[in-house]
């Protein structure tokens, strides 16, 4: 197979493949093949953090290509993986059967607990895999296209434009609270059972949900490259820096807009998907928006605009935070506050751009 | 019509042949055009006609309504009233701007705008015609044909050897070249190009202002510009603009003793030495 130009010149890109490769053999092997009192034995909870840091690079990555390429900065991409959350937790909770505590066969157990007699409608379908998984990219691209074309088209941008994706996931929050919604309330949707009828809290599937993270966490960063590398990655980077430059040579800014616009809640949506299964919960607080405010704050800890760096803050951030919320909670969120004003004051471009001012200085 | 086609051929450039009807020898028809902003009237009953192939410069004092004319014929701000055409067909009041740009009006802004990050070829390659449709846009390279179109403009606008440099780092003068370049890859029939030598040595001046008449004939090109020796050195025909209207047109010599326009606008007697 030959590599194609623009992924061989992306030096980073490559790395981070090879790291994605390592951990996808190595997690598993120091899982499954060795035993639990072994010193480099890898818990299952070890397996499924890590896991979970893969779901959140790539939210980052979406968020990334539009804010570091594109120029739109979105403080609420979290309501796009929580939509793609809730879709694939639709389909788990389907999964249950009868195995709820009220045994019912095709309700759910907060169903029945509200005295529903049937399904809603929007709720048939998910107990079908592939349906679920469309509705998957389905759902939040749909959200991010209507909601791109109303603001794009009304030439709503800059800071305007982010507090109304704040208000968006807000509104989002409030609706999925209410039980009438249908999606489980406050709870939102646990006790999950199995996932293509394998059981959900086996090591192997564990395992299998960590390599398929990291699978899709390669798939998505290379979907990103590969269009910031086009024509269209170049159209991005004028629409960021001057937009009526870019209406002025002919390109249709506003559909230029919703399209990536769209794409990137794609993304966002099936790192939320894979999220859900791994944790064994989805609830409205992951439509908070802190939570789109942090995934932001990530990109600009890694380096915007640089997509490896949504990555590598996405996986540093969070690290930092499975310590410091195990060490000193109350202490979080002073930290990543104070995080983003260092990062904004002192690196700009990120740890990506220290790194490369190193690599000129030397 | 045919000699512009043919004088791009031999600049190798592809030349598709819009369905601009200029055989009336103008090319772009502003008819009492009138525009106000909270009461103010930027452009007042404003009538132009620019001729195909002309050259023409336009001047005034500030608030004369250069720009709003010029965001009025690219689609940006829309009249109260008037008739704007291009050719004898098209009207470009219901166009928007990206629709105007691919019909071939290309646009130069005051503030030389080239997209910083991206190299001189990249910048080029973004206002490359006929590369705007989505199949285009997800290519990662370019054709033959595609190369020797940018090689062309690259040459034209004196910046071959710098193609592969980040225009961020552009001196202003190139800058400003590269922009022309960029208007020039959408292949206009008419350029606006506002303020081009703003800002430039006087070598630079000299280079802008045979890039420009070099363009004359092949394209229509509106020059807003305020430094009058540049004006003198490519001008054929001047329009003098005031609150919104056109004050007086003619040769420069010509304006230049009209006590009209000595009174607004050249009345401070140095001001065009």
């Amino acid at each position: 197979m030959r590599v194609p130009p623009w992924l061989l010149s992306d030096r980073a890109g490559l790395v981070l493949l090879a790291v994605l490769a390592v951990l996808g053999i190595g997690v598993p092997a120091l899982n499954l093949l060795t035993p639990p009192d072994h010193p480099l034995h890898l818990t299952a909870y070890t397996v499924t953090l890590l896991g979970k840091y893969l779901c959140y690079a790539l939210l980052a990555v979406s968020i990334d290509l539009v804010w570091g390429y594109m120029g739109i900065l979105s403080l609420g991409h979290a309501a796009f993986f929580a939509l793609g959350g809730y879709c694939f937790g639709m389909y788990l909770m389907r999964q249950i059967g009868t195995r709820g505590v009220y045994g019912d066969p095709v309700l759910p157990d907060f169903m029945v607990f509200l005295n529903w007699k049937e399904l809603p409608w929007y709720w048939h379908g998910f107990d079908s895999f592939g349906f679920a998984a469309l509705m998957v990219l389905v759902a939040p691209g749909l959200l991010a296209f209507v909601f791109g074309w109303f603001a794009f088209r009304s030439r709503v941008s800059g800071v305007y434009l982010s507090i109304i994706t704040q208000a968006l996931t807000y509104a989002l929050m409030l609706a999925f609270f209410r039980n009438e919604m249908g999606f489980g309330g406050n709870n939102g949707l646990t006790d999950f059972k199995d996932v293509l009828g394998v059981p959900l809290h086996d090591d192997g599937t564990r395992v299998v949900l960590f390599v398929l993270s990291a699978l899709t966490l390669a798939g998505g960063y290379l979907l990103c490259r590969w269009l910031v590398s086009t024509r269209m990655g170049r159209v991005l980077v004028a629409i960021r820096d001057s937009e009526d430059r870019a209406r002025f040579l002919g390109y249709r800014v506003e559909q230029v807009k919703v399209l990536v616009f769209a794409l990137s809640a794609m993304l966002a949506g099936v790192a939320g998907a894979l999220y859900v299964p791994q944790v064994g919960i989805i609830n409205p607080g992951e439509f908070a928006p802190l939570n789109s405010i942090e995934a932001v704050i990530w990109v600009a800890v890694g380096g915007r605009g640089t997509l490896i760096g949504a990555v590598i803050g996405a996986v540093l951030v969070n690290y930092a935070k499975t310590w410091l919320t195990g060490a000193l909670p109350e202490v979080w969120l002073f930290a990543l506050g104070g995080l983003f004003v260092a990062v904004t004051v002192l690196l700009p471009y990120g740890l990506i751009g220290l790194l490369r001012r190193k690599e000129k200085a030397a | 019509m045919s000699e512009w086609v043919s004088e791009l051929d031999a600049a190798g450039l592809h030349t598709p042949v819009g369905p601009v009807d200029a055989t009336h020898g103008i090319l772009l028809y502003l008819e009492d055009v009138s525009v106000s902003f909270d009461g103010f009237k930027a452009i007042d009953k404003l009538s132009l006609y620019i001729g195909d192939g002309e050259l023409r410069c336009i001047i005034g004092p500030n608030g004369a309504g250069k720009t709003t004319m010029m965001d009025i014929i690219t689609g940006k701000t829309k009249p109260n009233s008037g008739r704007v055409f291009f050719g004898q067909t098209i009207d470009l009041l219901k166009l928007d701007e990206p629709a105007i740009a691919r019909i071939g009006i290309g646009r130069k802004f005051q503030k030389p705008t080239v997209i910083e990050p991206l190299t001189v070829l990249e910048n080029l390659e973004l206002a490359m015609s006929g590369a705007k449709r989505l199949r285009g846009l997800l290519s990662t390279r370019l054709s033959g044909e595609e190369r020797d179109r940018i090689g062309a403009v690259l040459e034209r606008i004196g910046l071959s050897e710098h193609g592969g440099r980040r225009a961020g780092i552009l001196a202003h003068g190139q800058k400003q070249w590269l922009e022309i370049g960029m208007l020039l890859m959408q292949e206009p029939r008419l350029l606006l190009v506002d303020e081009p030598v703003a800002g430039m040595t006087p070598a630079e001046m000299e280079r802008t202002a045979e890039l420009l008449r070099s363009l004359a004939g092949a394209h229509s090109v509106v020059v807003v510009e305020h430094d009058m020796g540049f004006v003198r050195s490519i001008a054929d025909r001047v329009t003098v603009l005031h609150q919104g209207r056109v004050l007086a047109e003619g040769r420069l010599e010509e304006l230049q003793v009209d006590p009209m326009v000595i009174e607004v606008y050249l009345g401070a007697g140095d001001a065009y030495h």
